[in-house]
């Protein structure tokens, strides 16, 4: 007989999330607690340039170091100066302008938008992450 | 693991001669655990009757799961003959809102204008216990919640014994976030209910009926054998019957759902006020 696994199952905010996000036309992407990139849109596949099958699964750290974030004056952008970083570690909302290279080699000035999910006020559950081209 | 349905009725109780063969009480099933103690899930109409029966066995122990705080879950626990019994134990489990205890919640619905008493007056000994949390376990049984897509704070529950598996889901709309496409751990009630052998699901309308009632936290029968095909479960009871449906409707509606689930898996049957489930 199987047994449950809650281990794998995503917290029923993230598959909200997830079907929140998939009808938007807007850029989004969704990290869950364990800071593990877990979907982005079809929107996003357009500025990213890999679709999210393609991607699977990955630390989001890992996953966005290969976009080469940098400020709009072309220095290095270290990870605890991004929003989803901050909405992560901190657990509150961030906005910034940056830049960040494509997986297509595109470069994009995005400004991005991510704020942490609280399923209750003690469960923090993932963060999602909006952006938009300038 | 042996289960009985006292309420399979969904929204509101539908008593009448068209609803005479599946029951119109509102949501209730007990599952066997030993003499000693009752495993009850949810607290709709149906509990009247389980709390009378309860009486004459003796049951001195009961543990009530509500999966939500929805009046068609909640309305039979005021008339719960072991709750006026001050020899009964009675612990509650159910969700608590983003904000509120399930004890805040409950205790609303023993208070005027709705109830004449208070819950103060309540003689048996009641604790409340906010789930999700940590397994339950007793007599061989063990008992998981989840969160679950159906407005408002709402669960579902998983019951295992070491030989059978029972995902118990009245209340649920997974098709809301999507069901073809996604893996099970992105299907709501994914692991509650994979691989399960038996699933109560939500099997509330049809499929025109909930193309005017999509968000409203109920699934289309053609949903709920989606949802059990693509968790892997075994076999689906049909329940949470609309108030409007007659015993003919539910039964063109078995019929649809066996028409669906197609000749490898095991045929779906429609949930039964009285009906006893035997598993493993």
């Amino acid at each position: 007989m199987a047994s449950v696994d809650t281990q794998r199952q995503k917290q029923l905010v993230l598959i909200l999330a997830r079907a929140f996000v998939s009808n938007l036309s807007t850029p989004a992407l969704l990290a869950d607690a364990r800071g593990y990139l877990v979907f982005y849109n079809e929107a996003a596949e357009d500025v990213v340039g890999t679709r999210f099958g393609e991607t699977g699964e990955m630390p989001f750290d890992e996953w966005s170091a290969d976009f080469e974030p940098r400020t709009t004056t072309s220095d290095p952008l270290p990870p605890e100066r991004r929003p989803p970083r901050i909405a992560f570690d901190e657990r509150r909302p961030a906005h910034l302008a940056y830049v960040v290279t494509a997986a297509d080699g595109v470069e994009n000035e995005v400004e991005v938008t991510a704020f942490p999910l609280f399923a209750h006020t003690e469960e923090f559950v993932g963060i999602v992450v909006v952006f938009w081209r300038r | 693991m042996r289960l009985k349905i006292w309420g399979c009725r969904g929204s509101v109780s539908a008593p009448g001669a068209h609803t005479a063969k599946y029951g119109g009480n509102t949501s209730c099933v007990e599952v066997s655990v030993d003499d000693d103690t009752a495993l009850v899930l949810d607290a709709g109409t149906g509990i009247r009757a389980l709390g009378f029966d309860l009486v004459g066995r003796g049951t001195r122990r009961i543990h009530l799961f509500l999966t939500h705080l929805h009046l068609d879950h909640l309305e039979g626990l005021r008339f719960f003959a072991p709750l006026w019994d001050e020899r009964v134990t009675i612990e509650i489990w159910g969700p608590r809102s983003p904000v509120h205890s399930l004890r805040d919640r409950i205790l609303r619905s023993f208070s005027p204008p709705l109830f004449p008493l208070d819950f103060r007056d309540v003689p048996a000994r009641v604790t409340f216990h906010d789930l999700p949390g940590e397994p339950w376990r007793a007599g061989g049984i063990s008992l998981t919640a989840d969160l679950v897509l159906h407005p408002g704070a709402t669960l579902g529950f998983r019951v295992e014994s070491d030989r059978a598996s029972l995902a118990y889901l009245p209340d649920h709309e997974p098709a809301l976030a999507g069901i073809d496409g996604r893996s099970p751990d992105w299907i709501s009630a994914g692991a509650l209910a994979r691989d399960a052998d038996l699933v109560l699901h939500d099997s509330q309308f049809t499929e025109a009926e909930y193309d005017a009632k999509v968000g409203w936290g109920h699934s289309s029968v053609a949903d709920a054998v989606a949802f059990c095909r693509a968790v892997g479960a075994k076999r689906l009871v049909l329940f949470h019957h609309e108030p409007d449906h007659s015993d003919h409707a539910l039964e063109e509606l078995e019929a649809r759902a066996r028409a669906l689930t197609g000749n490898d898996r095991e045929p779906p049957v429609l949930a039964r006020e009285g009906m006893t489930l035997e598993l493993g």
